[in-house]
């Protein structure tokens, strides 16, 4: 046994390598992509770590190995598991062999996502059990659990970290020694084969399990009661914390129904609970998961309070302010709100692209290519390059989900003929989802333009590797499949490779592009600017400057900033000597030189 | 379970500040004291120069990771203007620790928004104790403008009383060897200030 401060996802990891997990894949996303990093960086050699192209496939791959008998692990982000959810409702029926780990971290706030959907609703709707860890500590206990789980009902288990779990940094106490897994490997059989006849007997036995897994969760470490006074509360996830918290700072009287395994909910546990206390207050974040089943079991006989009841909402983080306020209106304290002193509202700070990010020259270039066409439509996608929404650029119109601007603009182009639509996606996200999008536009000949912003690699979360970048998740080198030639043999045949930083170059291949009449594609190709060195050089502003700030009000960079006189002056320590400001100036003010120090 | 020994830090700045990395080295601090500790930070979109922060709750035994409002008995700003917009959080006798500096967002540089005025003077009239210095312009004089948020973390241990442990190794092995020397000089004129 030893004590490391660890994140929840670092954890999580550490879990699972003790558990004796074999095979782990995935695909970055925050707040979850840190659970294959730190099997990169753990370099166990019993672990075969692999970044997969999306979320399905990373889950049929360690289905696989599960059937196996070997002990796998699939981790993604909530959005994630939507790409995903045709293999988990099927493995759901098919089953496992050996233990099968779904790590899926929810996003309540949301900090980082598109929805704030509760994976706990998922593994309801799946019929699979979900752990849902308050802090790291528990989830490297619950990672463990959730695999022995897995292999005892022949099921996946979904384990449902959040936010403040992945993100959160604990002591947690770790185990020396590495369960043994022996598997005799695949076992031909015919139940792995999904057929209506089965599905009909499947389906049946799934919901009797459902039963055997409550029953099993009653005496779960996970599960505990507190008792106090016949106030009860029912409290899942990282809630818990804030709630002692609350409960500590006041000195309320409480009994505490404290639930790890939100579905299926222990009955008889709950069932205890609900007898010997005359109301429960349920404090969960999102959906009213253990709300609805404790409804059900208690059938009218003490009112539970919750979301039903307008006592907890829905949306957003819970915190120790709103369990505050939602305690002290369930016990009938007064909540003494003392007036916050008056201060200034201060400007917002969104978030931007950073200074010398090759998609705002892209960006910048298709914007000025197309501004003689009848309302141009740009279509985003999901990464760093969302952030085109925002002004000066304004350059994304549209972002509804990975892989979905190549086809929301064929919708489009549809709707209004003759409009030109131009569909942004990244790299990674190319892979990921965009090539079947590709495929229907050449297939349905639509006339869009699809602009791949490729920086070489997963930006947003972080720069993990993907198919282009040639090295695989460890690091070891790997083919680099080449976008162009998969465009190319997706049907398009109007293709243009550009780097983005060379301005004049790229308005003329945007130009070009756009004019086609049927599926194009622009690659504007230039790495992230993480992944490169400072050069010696940097752009300078000089004393021709007229402060007439047509750099900052068409880029937005935000290495130029305007001194006191008014004049632009470029950051040094934040300047890639990109060069594409200089390409603004009406009077050639910005220049080359050397960086200084 | 004594939960009244609990000390909470919040560290707000600007993505690309290296808020995490104050919080990383602060935390591995306090557990080598034998501390409880717990931290909270935000990955993601907000990096790419957003509003960000980092919770840092160290004790006997630290049940959440989060700073929940007027809690904090630090509250260090890397940036100006972050310390007015998470003054809530600081406890009524709390230290506050500005960093001198400001960050023009998009909408200030574009002139949707205007940086406001006067801030220092605002916080004056606010907190009691305060410490106001510009840890930009002392790394940038070290340097490298990157080290600033060592200079900060430097001047929190000290606010903290925590300067008995040996913070130097702690840096040794968080950051990377040929950032060291620069680093353990920022750290030091933090410690001075």
């Amino acid at each position: 046994m030893s004590k490391r401060i660890c994140m929840g996802n670092e954890a999580i990891a550490l879990g699972a390598i003790a558990a004796g997990v074999k095979v782990v894949t995935g695909y970055p996303g925050t707040p979850s992509t840190e659970i294959i990093e730190t099997f990169v960086h753990e370099k166990n050699p019993n672990v075969n770590v692999q970044w997969s192209t999306n979320e399905k496939v990373a889950l049929e791959v360690a289905a696989g190995a599960a059937y196996a008998g070997a002990r796998a692990m699939v981790t993604m982000k909530q959005v994630g598991l939507n790409v995903a959810s045709d293999p988990l409702m099927c493995l759901s029926y098919i089953g496992v062999e050996g233990g099968l780990v779904v790590a899926v971290a929810d996003d309540p706030g949301p900090w980082s996502s598109q929805t704030e959907q509760d994976t706990r609703s998922f593994a309801r709707h799946a019929n699979l059990p979900v752990f849902d860890p308050s802090s790291p500590e528990e989830a490297y206990e619950m990672v463990q659990e959730a695999f022995n789980l897995s292999e005892e009902f022949k099921l996946p288990v979904i384990l449902r970290p959040t936010t403040r779990v992945c993100h959160a940094s604990a002591t947690v106490r770790l185990k020396d020694d590495v369960k043994q897994i022996t598997t005799l490997g695949f076992e031909k059989r015919p139940e792995w084969c999904i057929f209506p006849s089965l599905s009909y007997v499947k389906h049946g036995e799934l919901e009797i399990k459902q039963n055997t897994l409550s029953n099993k969760f009653d005496t779960s470490i996970f599960n505990k009661i507190f008792k106090g006074s016949r106030k009860g509360i029912a409290v899942s996830g990282v809630s818990y914390l804030y709630l002692k918290e609350v409960i500590k700072e006041f000195n309320l009287d409480v009994s505490i129904f404290k639930i790890g395994t939100p579905y299926p909910l222990p009955a008889g546990l709950a069932e205890k609970f609900v007898s010997t206390v005359d109301s429960i207050l349920v404090i969960e974040e999102l959906d009213p998961i253990v709300e609805e089943q404790l409804l059900i079991l208690a059938a009218g006989r003490i009112p539970i309070f919750g979301k039903n009841t307008d006592d907890t909402p829905y949306n957003g983080e819970f915190s120790f302010e709103v369990i505050k306020k939602a305690l002290f209106g369930y016990l009938g304290i007064e909540n003494k709100e003392e007036p916050k002193e008056e201060l200034p509202q201060m400007p917002m700070r969104p978030p931007v692209l950073c200074g010398g990010c090759p998609h705002r020259a892209s960006f910048y270039a298709a914007k000025i290519a197309t501004k003689d066409f009848k309302k141009p439509i740009y279509c985003g996608d999901i990464g760093c390059y969302t952030l085109g929404n925002a002004a000066p650029l304004n350059m994304v119109d549209t972002c509804l989900c990975m892989g979905a601007g190549i086809t929301v603009a064929q919708g489009l182009a549809l709707a209004e003929p003759g409009t030109k639509c131009l569909a942004f996606i990244g790299d990674s996200t190319f892979f990921h989802t965009g090539i079947p999008g590709v495929i229907n536009a050449v297939y349905n000949n639509t006339d869009i333009t699809i602009v791949v912003l490729d920086n070489r690699t997963t930006a947003m979360t972080g720069c993990q590797p993907h198919p282009g970048t040639g090295k695989t998740a460890m690091g070891e080198p790997a083919k680099a499949l080449d976008i162009e030639a998969i465009l190319r043999a997706c049907g398009v045949e109007e293709i243009y490779t550009v780097n983005p930083f060379d301005y004049s170059e790229s308005v003329e291949v945007f130009k070009k592009a756009v004019s086609f009449n049927g599926p194009s594609a622009v690659i504007a190709k230039a790495p992230c600017i993480t992944l490169i060195k400072m050069p010696p050089t940097v752009h300078r502003v000089n004393e021709s400057c007229i402060g007439c700030l047509n750099c900052i009000n068409e880029l937005g960079c935000p290495a130029m900033t305007p001194n006191e006189k008014g004049f632009v002056v470029i950051n040094e320590s934040t300047c890639t000597d990109c060069g594409l400001c200089a390409n603004v100036c009406p009077v050639d003010a910005i220049q080359r030189g050397e960086r200084n120090g | 379970m004594n939960n009244n020994d609990t000390k909470s830090i919040l560290l707000v700045g600007v993505g690309g500040q290296g808020t995490i990395l104050a919080s990383k080295i602060l935390s591995e601090g306090l557990v080598r004291k034998g501390y409880d500790v717990k931290m909270s930070e935000i990955h993601g979109m907000s990096q790419r120069g957003g509003s960000v922060t980092t919770h840092v709750r160290y004790g006997t035994k630290v049940d959440s990771p989060i700073v929940s409002e007027k809690s904090a008995d630090v509250l260090v700003a890397f940036e100006k203007i972050e310390a007015v917009r998470w003054l809530d959080y600081l406890k009524d006798d709390g230290i506050l620790i500005v960093n001198d500096f400001e960050i023009y967002s998009l909408p200030v540089l574009m002139g949707t928004a205007d940086y406001p005025k006067d801030v220092i003077e605002k916080l004056r009239a606010n907190v009691s104790k305060l410490k106001v210095f510009n840890a930009a312009k002392i790394a940038e004089d070290l340097g490298n403008i990157k080290t600033q948020n060592i200079v900060l973390l430097g001047s929190l241990i000290k606010a903290m009383n925590l300067t008995s442990l040996n913070w130097e190794s702690v840096l040794k092995e968080l950051i990377p060897a040929k950032f060291y020397d620069i680093n353990i000089k920022a750290f030091n004129i933090g410690l001075s200030l």
